[in-house]
């Protein structure tokens, strides 16, 4: 288990444990996380497990993939550093990882 | 082949489907794409058993010609989230597009085209939008539901799903509202198969069709003489994707946005009354505790699956399970047949309306093609079931439904009902 940070819109802040493994998104909806949808179930392919990653982590999870990036350029809050949750595996160096939501997925 | 002659030929008993029995016809005569089986509500048993013993299965012989059915949900996430093997273009409907009935729109778009176009009126919808639109559909929702009649029977097509949607369209394309019918007549006739009782000749529907051109060319010129408003038609014409589209481009992408806002909310407002009444536990549930409408919406939505498919063409030859489909092939992936899935959706052919995982449907479809206005759609639907919750105890199916004659709009043209007020 590592920790993972997930604020909200607002500036909420609420800190899950995740399971080494799985997915940010998965971590997410198993802790009752507001903010994530995730319609598609953790396919790529709906784009509601939207999360901006915090500036010091993005080099520890990587570049998005292209089914990713091409479902993340249907958001219209897409920045530099959207990211779908889905698509981000739970290692033992993302311990303290933190994301920010959007305001709405789409 | 005209499409007077795919209607005459799909009535035809060569190509009948109707009053067939599912258990014991042969699989490869199954042919799914019948209008007749969906009418007359006998598709259910088909869709079961070529999921059970032949999940991707291949129609050599129908009215619109050979093509391929995808019946599992994981299969039918895999085409749809496959768009470099199986291409949107030249069109997302069974009958291949007829020349000159030729009109391109974003859905039947391939990227790099399809992400720019939708982009320009997605915005529309986008969420941030909608909570300014809830008042109004709030309001209007109320007006419609308070003038109907209690005690005695009306048509809740009419009366309701059309007038609500059709109100919603006017709304989007900040369209005149006293013309506000015609959007439902140009909806109707776009997706009408001729001869199915809404237009009787292509001919009839191309001038249904050039009235909606003309009208909305007027809307276009006029708004593009104003400064860039959140009305779907300013933002084609103020958008830089969209505003050196070619008329026809234009009107297809109108049509899309009518048909799309219309039909199918139209048809899970109808959905959602019938499916209670086939189910009155669920709706004493829902009596009981109002707070379960917004997991029922997602339930409604996928127990009626307003579109029964959205059809692809393979660009290359690929293998699905263990049939090989040649590049060119036609293949369909039935939502109507996926949302049934037991294996990915428990007790899938039980309206529930407190169901896990409700939002796990097929209905909008999933990738890059998945529905854009799916948000609006939930609210609309979640509003009008808060109203009636507010008002009526009960509102009763006193009649049959009839049903459309069509494989791809899965719904209803009357659903006669009582209202019995609380």
């Amino acid at each position: 288990m590592v920790k993972i940070v997930f604020i909200d819109h607002g500036g909420a802040q609420r800190t899950v444990n995740a399971k080494v493994g799985g997915s940010v998104m998965q971590a997410a909806v198993s802790n009752g996380v507001p903010g994530i949808d995730a319609d598609c179930g953790g396919s790529c392919s709906c784009a509601t497990c939207h999360v901006f990653v915090n500036e010091a982590w993005r080099s520890v999870v990587g570049e998005v993939n292209p089914t990713e990036d091409a479902m993340l350029s249907m958001s219209a809050d897409r920045k530099e550093n959207s990211r779908l949750s889905c698509q981000i595996k739970v290692t033992e160096e993302l311990d303290g990882f933190i994301v920010t939501t959007p305001e709405f997925q789409y | 082949m005209s499409e007077s002659e795919i209607v005459s030929r799909s009535r035809q008993s060569k190509w009948s489907m109707v009053g067939k029995d599912p258990n014991t016809m042969l699989l490869a005569d199954v042919d799914l794409s019948h209008p007749g089986i969906w009418q007359a509500n006998e598709f259910l048993p088909f869709l079961d058993r070529l999921r059970r013993e032949e999940p991707v299965h291949y129609c050599r012989d129908s009215a619109v010609g050979p093509y391929w059915s995808v019946l599992k949900y994981k299969d039918i996430m895999q085409v749809d989230t496959s768009p470099h093997i199986y291409s949107s273009e030249p069109t997302i409907g069974i009958v291949d597009t007829i020349a000159e009935f030729n009109l391109p729109s974003f859905i039947s778009m391939d990227p790099p085209k399809h992400d720019a176009q939708r982009l320009v009126v997605q915005g529309v919808v986008a969420p941030a939008n909608l909570k300014n639109l809830e008042p109004l559909i709030r309001q209007r929702v109320c007006t419609i539901l308070d003038a109907l009649p209690a005690g005695e029977e009306i048509d809740w097509v009419q009366h309701v799903s059309i007038e609500l949607t059709t109100q919603m369209l006017a709304t989007l394309f900040d369209f005149p509202f006293e013309d506000r019918y015609k959007l439902t007549h140009w909806s109707d006739v776009a997706t009408a198969i001729s001869g199915g009782g809404i237009v009787q000749s292509q001919a009839e529907r191309w001038s249904a069709i050039e009235e909606c051109l003309a009208y909305f060319t007027r809307l276009w010129n006029e708004r593009i003489k104003l400064p860039p408003a959140s009305d779907l038609v300013s933002m084609l014409a103020h958008g830089a994707a969209t505003r050196h589209m070619s008329p026809m481009e234009y009107l297809g992408n109108i049509i899309l946005l009518i048909v799309g806002g219309n039909d199918t909310t139209r048809n899970s407002i109808s959905g959602g009354v019938l499916a209670l009444n086939e189910n009155p536990a669920e709706y004493a549930k829902l009596r009981s505790d109002v707070s379960v409408i917004p997991n029922m919406v997602s339930e409604i939505i996928r127990w009626q699956t307003p579109l029964a498919y959205m059809r692809r063409t393979a660009k290359v030859d690929t293998v699905l399970r263990d049939k090989h489909i040649k590049a060119g092939d036609k293949v369909v992936m039935w939502y109507a047949s996926g949302n049934r899935d037991e294996e990915v959706i428990p007790r899938a052919n039980e309206f529930w309306i407190d169901r896990p995982n409700a939002r796990q449907h097929l209905s909008f479809g999933f990738g890059l093609h998945r529905c854009m206005g799916n948000r609006l759609a939930e609210m609309q639907l979640r509003i009008v079931w808060e109203e009636i919750m507010q008002r009526f105890h009960h509102i009763e199916v006193v009649g049959e439904p009839e049903r459309i004659y069509s494989s791809f709009v899965k719904g209803y043209s009357k659903l006669p009902v009582v209202i019995h007020r609380s």
